[in-house]
């Protein structure tokens, strides 16, 4: 399991104090998919940078929390031993393949790198191994496909050879910021598909960052949502799209265009997220929410328990006011 | 497969840049004005005399049949002679050229070995000391010229500690001063690009991928970032040294030594029209060269460029 606890994150530059995570906690188990909704700049890629050891600080600065697993917190971790942990235990999937893969290595070296480095394969092992992660990846074309330079293969292809890069020591994690915003829609289902196959074949837990409810919907098991560096609602997937709590992701939720809708007016939900500079008192929603009262100008609403049905399925929600409704 | 083709792409495309050149260089020397037969004669010539001349020059036919003969000349690299020492342009210029290639070999060498670590630990480790000293060295570099340092170099390696030869051109050791002179500002410029091209490709997405995999600094560095920001230093490279290649007239001139700059130029003062002619075409022959080697090596570090 890989444990998220109370992680508090800064950008800080000169004077300027930029509170971007503010007290996420979150749970990833193996063979599980929890996916992390929210607008840009809500500290979604924050998290997974965290998570990986790679926030630059400065000007990042981790003011607490905790990231464990396997019993040890990574966030204490010398340099040396937070890479044993990169791409061998936590690997990460990125939003445009094209631009994350290595234009002047070939595919093939792209892969062994890793194989070489974290397993002390030799060469030739790793060349082979690379091969069975191609198949498993659903790239045939073996070594050809190994050979190639990223520019040599289509955008679909590239995504793929990005999770066999992911994949390649048998991660015990995933995570996955926006792996198919750059892709066209038969190519998203394609990857979601794959992702998911993995996930099984592997016993892997993905953690999968998206703005794309449609897309969550798909793939997840579980999904908190996260406004301005908090999370605001924690569920399972049916109970957050059968029964959600939290005024912000009703307002997600309905904000998804539908076929079912069709001839009405597409919702939005007025405003944008806060600047992680100038977060606004109280519930950071506040501003935007349609059922705000002053006490939420004031007061920071706690995370609390408000699961409704008995099947003993945790529901989280931060929210003065659940349950409360309010006119279109 | 894909590479040869791109080389004989290239190849054809370096033969019409010569051909196109060398109508330039045509049609630029008809164009300036007075007849190179009476420069030549001086005042006192008489019609007969201005007349032979333009036949040793061949400009006494339309210049139609000069430029047919000026292209065949260049297919069979045959620029006639030296109006002032008789001997075949060819001739002069292979003289000369050894040691212009040598003191350009050296130069670059020079820019390679010093400018392209120093740019990439300047960097890799920004705002330490070496990209302070990095800086320094190119602020300097491209500020000193040449002939001055030059002089400089040879007052205190030559003349107050002598270690190098003060003129002459017979050793390797000959050229050490020179080289130095030649390729400091050169060594600057390169360090400035590697070191850009370096932070540059040090941002990219891929270096974070880099990261993501758990890679040591130093694969991240010197495998990752530094094939893809030699790509732009090659080039650079590549053009300072086709630059060098024409000749370092003021260096050459301090330093006494015989190289093709120093030729070109009393060519210049002595208005020896085939010399010139052959030398400017030469010099463009050298470049395009090099910039061929620079495209052929900068396709197999870059593979995107051999489709496009």
């Amino acid at each position: 399991m890989l444990e998220i606890k109370n992680l508090n994150i800064s950008f800080v530059q000169g004077e300027k104090e930029a509170n971007a995570l503010r007290g996420i906690s979150l749970s990833l188990k193996r063979n599980e998919v929890h996916s992390l909704v929210g607008e840009s700049g809500s500290g979604k890629t924050v998290t997974s940078t965290c998570i990986m050891g790679l926030l630059p600080t400065p000007p990042g600065r981790i003011n607490s929390g905790q990231i464990i697993l396997n019993n040890q917190d990574l966030l204490l971790l010398e340099e040396k031993d937070q890479r044993q942990i990169r791409g061998k235990e936590i690997a990460m999937v990125f939003q445009e393949p094209a631009r994350y893969l290595n234009p002047t290595l070939k595919v093939g070296d792209q892969i062994t790198e890793m194989l070489i480095l974290h397993l002390g394969m030799s060469n030739i092992e790793a060349v082979d191994r690379a091969l069975e992660i191609l198949e498993l990846v659903g790239l045939d074309g073996g070594k050809r496909i190994l050979d190639s330079y990223p520019h040599e293969l289509s955008g679909g292809m590239k995504q793929r050879i990005m999770i066999a890069i992911a994949i390649s020591c048998n991660p015990a994690f995933l995570i996955a910021d926006e792996p198919t915003t750059a892709l066209d829609v038969t190519l998203q289902l394609q990857i979601l598909n794959l992702m998911l196959s993995l996930k099984n074949t592997l016993d892997m837990g993905i953690l999968f960052i998206s703005h794309d409810l449609r897309v969550v919907h798909d793939i997840s098991d579980w999904v908190s949502v996260i406004y301005a560096g908090r999370i605001v609602e924690s569920t399972s997937r049916k109970e957050l799209f059968t029964n959600p709590k939290h005024p912000y992701t009703r307002l997600l939720l309905e904000s998804i265009p539908d076929a079912d809708k069709r001839g009405q007016r597409l919702q939005t939900i007025p405003g944008k997220v806060p600047d992680a500079e100038n977060i606004p008192g109280g519930c950071a929603f506040h501003t935007r929410c349609p059922i705000a009262e002053d006490i939420c100008k004031t007061d920071l609403p706690e995370t609390k328990e408000v699961g409704s049905d008995n099947s003993g399925t945790s529901h989280t929600a931060a929210c003065h006011f659940i349950g409360k409704q309010w006119k279109n | 497969m894909e590479l040869l083709l791109f080389i004989v792409r290239r190849f054809l495309r370096l033969v019409l840049t010569i051909l196109i050149i060398s109508t330039i260089i045509f049609f630029v020397i008809r164009v300036i004005p007075g007849d190179p037969a009476l420069v030549v004669a001086g005042i006192d010539a008489s019609d007969d005399d201005i007349q032979a001349i333009r036949v040793r020059l061949g400009t006494d036919v339309p210049v139609g049949v000069q430029y047919v003969r000026w292209l065949s000349d260049i297919v069979r690299f045959d620029f006639g002679e030296s109006m002032i020492s008789g001997a075949s342009v060819n001739k002069l210029i292979l003289e000369r050229f050894p040691l212009t290639l040598t003191l350009a070999v050296l130069g670059i060498m020079l820019g390679i070995i010093v400018a392209i670590p120093l740019g990439v630990l300047s960097a890799v480790h920004r705002w330490s000391f070496w990209d302070y000293f990095g800086m320094v060295y190119s602020q300097m570099g491209m500020a000193i010229p040449s002939f001055w340092l030059g002089l400089i170099l040879l007052l205190v390696f030559a003349v107050k500690i002598p270690l190098f030869p003060l003129f002459g051109s017979d050793s390797l050791k000959h050229l050490i001063l020179p080289a130095i002179a030649l390729g400091f500002a050169r060594a600057a410029v390169i360090l400035r690009l590697t070191r850009a091209a370096m932070v540059e490709e040090l941002s990219r997405e891929y270096i974070i991928t880099a990261r993501a995999k758990g890679l040591t600094d130093r694969m991240i560095r010197y495998k990752h970032a530094l094939r893809n920001a030699m790509i732009a230093v090659v080039t650079i490279t590549g053009i300072q040294f086709g630059y060098m290649l024409g000749g370092a007239i003021i260096v050459e001139q301090v330093f006494s030594l015989p190289g093709l700059g120093r030729l070109f130029l009393y060519a210049i003062y002595q208005r020896d029209f085939p010399l010139i002619q052959g030398g400017v075409v030469f010099i463009a022959i050298v470049f395009s060269l090099v910039n061929f080697a620079v495209d052929i090596l900068y396709s197999v570090l870059n593979p995107k460029i051999r489709i496009s």
